[in-house]
């Protein structure tokens, strides 16, 4: 990097820009955010820079979740590896077995003699990314959690309610597309709103030990019959078009917000799309129950993705990074990225702190991820989920469950098939992990 | 191989092989040797543990169904690619060699998505193809088909296949089209004179004369299908759904790169190169017999 | 013309219009998306016709905000980026390929064939497949961040070296030894008979590697942590990749756009070379 900078840093501004910064302790931070949440990125280490002069955050784009990883995993094995990075949450448990490779925050803001109090932290948000004794390992920093997205003036015209249960979400359907709409849900992002959330919403076990939090040597066992059930009514649903599948991710968004599905459910983080997209009256509710496998719902999971502390810099770095940590999880910070993004707050002050701004009565309905997420004190089944190789995992999952949509197998076969899958790599993974 | 005349020994070549050779070596011999011990390994992403395995990781792609699918599915997407970027190619160029003038125009506007990168040209279909807000599936609603290729394994594939062809038409056009124009144009009149029509004369005459090209061709294409054509998967499906378009180069990317499984994604690196050296070297031999002769 | 047909010169045009409007259909879509307002591109079915936004989309492209998401890293320094890597990947390869071309050819030498096969079987293996432990000697040496490291590692490839070999394997023995009998030495010899004959090749091959450079997406994103040294191909990637919004194509396709010229400025300006010197190696 010295080398390429003395040949190459060849125009004026850059040379400024070198000395200027040769001052301040620069502390780099890899991040997947694109678009105008890459704006908002860069507004707040600017605005954490601006505020003191120790300390310069320097954010730079790494392309898309799995990019940034592997490009910080890839920079590690070369010891060049950035202070912070913003890995996914399914990230998680590879992120957590490489023990030599990254500095649990917790442990990095007590070392670097910066103020920490667990306690401060929304517990369904932080739950995900803690030791089973409560330590927090990465810095939460866009979670979201799957809503139901409903579309307000197809549901009036059909002279439908906005569904709370899985069979009022089949009545729902039913009216919009006897009411002439081309189908009645759909949903993204399959496996995380459909098998994982679905399972802590109803409070069952995605795995065993604990999903994962207790041993790596955790087997599947969200091929039960509730879950099969669940699936095959959908997969049924497709006949008369009351669900359409859209793709993975969100792809299916513009099913939606043009008017084709009267109901998505997907990420409560595509506020922000649907208020630029969507030419009708939209809401979002809580994600459906279904009655024949709990009586009340237990609390949803959140996604996203968190910053971890990577390992190999100096001691003074990681004080500027205790302190940018401390910023970043102010109320006004956190209040301020969760009113403009749709990604829920990480902090109880600074939910507070947004009620108290009137955002929850001007804008209705956003809320509801926070309502959701702290329904109930997260269970074993409902804090998250710890499973190494889940991003291969998650492919497993998507593969099997298109199957299933495209009819060439049942439900049943497909989380069977899912399961046994996932287990091999679950294998591949403990032995690498130790 | 050598000139018959040549230069005596001195230092001079080896100076002059150097550069290459270093490149060769640093940049890519050391990083596939790399590669090779990487895939008897079993590792953490970081590096931290790491296990030798011997061949466990082969053994693993051996019985591995998905792995196996994926070698089939290469072949079907490199010959359908091949075939249908061929002979759009082939038919343009027989009625570009056919116009006196204007040929140089259509040729110009023909060769530009040759410049387009593959993640775009991938990103422009998904585009044009995206079941709710494309204008292909728009247009194919009126003929009853329900465009879907985030389901349809089948779509999915042939939009792959569109969009991979799609970028290579120009390079092929632009080769049948100087090999026609490189026909002795008498040859083409004395079969005119003996009352050979205009579809005759090009399945009598020119395809079997543009035969050389024609295979050159073949090999550039299949080989464009195997290893460039990551970029548009990537962008369009991202090898899914189920897996039906997960070709061979995609999967080496999708296992280390995504999923971090750097041994098992080093193996199969592996595999693919020893393909590419077996198919470099019938290549070569094939291009080496026709200089000699 | 061997005989006139008008209707068969008819259609002749008309399959070859067909042909351009298929072919530059996507283009089109591309141009036509880059002159709306981003929520009429959300909306179906896309416009087919250009919207009234072209000079706000090209100037918020070009000269604000639009390619949100990197610490403002214009465009001009992308563009920039973008041509010093396409550059040194064509002038680099062309100009080490030529030289170990002409060892292979005219020289005869202990381990030629060494070097020959060595040379070789770096042919056709794209860098996607030994990216990571290509990066960490790109790492180990020191070259993250700066064009070498951008252009190097992709300039081991034996393409060129294979095509220069066939192309002096072409060019009669007399070449030679006429120069000899002037006194020519082998580097003289290089210079002013062999560059000059291979000249179409070369241009020929400037053409793709210029695109084959200036296309690149992984590689770049994997070795640039500074935002000046983004190209403007990972742009584009980063744009269509923002988590959880849908993408604006609008600044999108017009950043599309502005990435599409070069290339297509260097394959159409050069399209005569282009051909020749790559057809003439095939005969």
């Amino acid at each position: 990097m010295t080398l390429s900078k003395v040949l190459f840093a060849g125009t004026a501004a850059l040379a400024v820009c070198a000395t200027a910064a040769a001052a301040q302790t620069e502390i780099s931070w890899w991040h997947a955010m694109g678009g105008t949440n890459g704006e908002r990125v860069n507004k707040i280490a600017a605005d954490f820079n601006a505020s003191q002069d120790e300390y310069v955050v320097v954010p730079t784009y790494k392309g898309n979740y799995t990019e940034t990883m592997t490009a910080a995993v890839a920079a590690f094995r070369a010891n060049e590896q950035p202070h912070l990075v913003q890995v996914f949450e399914v990230g998680t448990a590879t992120m957590m077995a490489a023990k030599g490779a990254i500095y649990p925050i917790e442990q990095m803001m007590a070392d670097a003699g910066e103020p920490f109090d667990g306690s401060a932290y929304l517990p369904a948000v932080v739950s995900y990314y803690q030791t089973p004794d409560g330590q927090l390992l990465s810095m939460p920093f866009n979670s979201s959690t799957p809503v139901l997205w409903y579309n307000a003036d197809a549901l009036k015209a059909a002279g439908a309610s906005v569904p709370e249960t899985w069979d009022e979400v089949k009545t729902t359907a039913q009216a919009l597309v006897d009411n002439g709409m081309e189908c009645g849900f759909s949903f993204g992002w399959q496996s995380w709103v459909m098998i994982e959330n679905f399972s802590a919403w109803h409070d069952l076990a995605l795995g065993t030990q604990e999903n994962g939090f207790t041993g790596f040597d955790t087997e599947f066992t969200f091929n039960n019959e509730k879950v099969a059930a669940r699936l095959q009514e959908i997969a049924d649903m497709q006949e008369d078009k009351l669900f359409v599948y859209g793709g993975r991710r969100g792809d299916s968004l513009p099913m939606f917000t043009n008017g084709e599905c009267g109901m998505w459910m997907n990420s409560s983080a595509y506020y922000g799309s649907m208020v630029a997209q969507a030419e009708f009256e939209f809401g979002q509710a809580m994600l459906p129950l279904d009655t024949s496998v709990a009586s009340a719902p237990q609390n949803s999971i959140i996604g996203g993705a968190t910053l971890w502390a990577l390992q190999g810099h100096e001691s003074d770095e990681y004080k500027g990074l205790a302190k940018f940590m401390t910023y970043l999880s102010s109320a006004d910070v956190q209040a301020w990225w969760h009113q403009e993004t749709g990604y829920v707050p990480i902090t109880t002050a600074a939910a507070e702190l947004s009620a108290q701004q009137g955002f929850y009565e001007t804008n209705p309905g956003t809320d509801t991820a926070i309502k959701q997420l702290s329904l109930n004190t997260p269970t074993a089944n409902s804090r998250g989920l710890r499973f190494g190789n889940f991003v291969q995992i998650r492919d497993v999952i998507n593969e099997e469950m298109e199957a299933l949509w495209a009819g060439n197998i049942t439900a049943a076969e497909a989380l069977d098939n899912a399961a046994e899958r996932g287990n091999a790599l679950l294998r591949k993974f403990e032995r690498t992990a130790k | 191989m050598l000139k018959r005349v040549h230069f005596p020994t001195s230092l001079l070549p080896y100076l002059l092989v150097a550069p290459q050779v270093i490149i060769t070596l640093v940049f890519f011999v050391w990083p596939a040797s790399q590669a090779v011990y990487q895939s008897f390994l079993i590792e953490d992403a970081f590096g931290i543990s790491t296990e030798f395995v011997w061949f466990e990781n082969f053994a693993y792609l051996a019985s591995d169904e998905q792995y196996l699918g994926s070698f089939g599915r290469t072949i079907f997407f490199s010959v359908c690619v091949a075939v249908l970027s061929m002979s759009a190619a082939l038919v343009l160029a027989g009625f570009a060699d056919r116009i006196v003038r204007g040929a140089t125009t259509y040729r110009t506007l023909l060769i530009w998505p040759y410049a387009v990168a593959p993640v775009l040209a991938g990103a422009l279909w998904v585009f044009m193809f995206n079941p709710t807000l494309g204008i292909f599936p728009y247009i194919l609603e009126f003929v009853g088909i329900d465009w879907n290729h985030y389901l349809n394994g089948s779509h999915a594939m042939m939009l792959v296949i569109f969009a991979a062809a799609w970028k290579q038409i120009a390079y092929n056009f632009l080769f049948y089209l100087a090999a026609m124009q490189s026909i002795p144009r008498s040859l083409i009149e004395a079969a005119a004179i003996d009352g050979a029509g205009p579809v005759r004369r090009f399945w009598d005459h020119i395809f079997p004369l543009v035969s050389p090209t024609t295979f050159f061709l073949l090999v550039i294409n299949a080989v464009y299908a195997f290893f460039d054509t990551f970029g548009i998967i990537h962008a369009v499906t991202q090898g899914g759904p189920a897996n039906a378009t997960t070709i061979l180069v995609y999967k080496v990317y999708n296992d280390g790169f995504v999923g971090l499984d750097l041994g098992g994604s080093a193996a199969q690196s592996v595999i693919l190169m020893i393909l590419v050296i077996a198919m470099t070297v019938v290549q070569f031999r094939y291009v080496e017999r026709k200089v000699e002769y | 013309m061997i005989e006139n047909r008008p209707i068969l010169n008819m259609i002749s045009h008309a399959v070859l219009i067909l042909g351009v409007v298929i072919v530059a259909l996507p283009i089109w879509i591309t141009f036509v998306a880059a002159t709306h307002d981003p929520v009429r591109m959300t909306q179906a079915p896309i416009p087919m016709l250009p919207g009234g936004y072209f000079w706000e989309n090209f100037t918020q492209t070009l000269f604000g905000g639009g390619l949100s998401g990197t610490e403002s890293a214009p465009v001009w320094r992308m563009l920039l980026n973008s041509m010093m890597m396409a550059l040194m990947i064509s002038f680099g390869k062309i100009a080490i390929s030529l030289l170990s071309a002409f060892a292979i050819v005219y020289f005869k030498f202990p381990f030629r064939m060494g070097f020959f096969w060595l040379i070789f079987i770096t042919l056709m293996l794209p860098v996607e497949v030994r990216i990571l432990p290509t990066f960490q000697v790109i790492a180990d040496l020191g070259m993250l961040n700066s064009y070498w490291g951008l252009s190097i590692p992709l300039i081991a490839s034996a393409t060129a070296t294979f095509m220069f070999r066939q192309v002096f394997l072409t060019i009669p023995d007399e070449m030679l030894e006429s120069a000899r009998i002037d006194g020519a030495g082998p580097l003289r010899f290089f210079w002013d008979i062999l560059i000059p004959l291979s000249r179409t090749n070369i241009a020929a091959l400037f053409v793709i590697l210029f695109i084959y450079g200036w296309n690149q997406y992984l590689w770049p994103l994997l070795i640039t942590t500074e935002t000046d040294m983004t190209t403007i191909v990972m742009s584009i990637k980063q744009m269509l990749e923002a988590a959880e919004q849908s993408p604006q194509w609008n600044i999108i396709m017009m950043t599309a756009l502005l990435a599409m010229i070069p290339p297509v400025f260097v394959v159409v300006a050069m399209q005569r070379l282009f051909v020749q010197g790559l057809t003439e190696t095939d005969k």
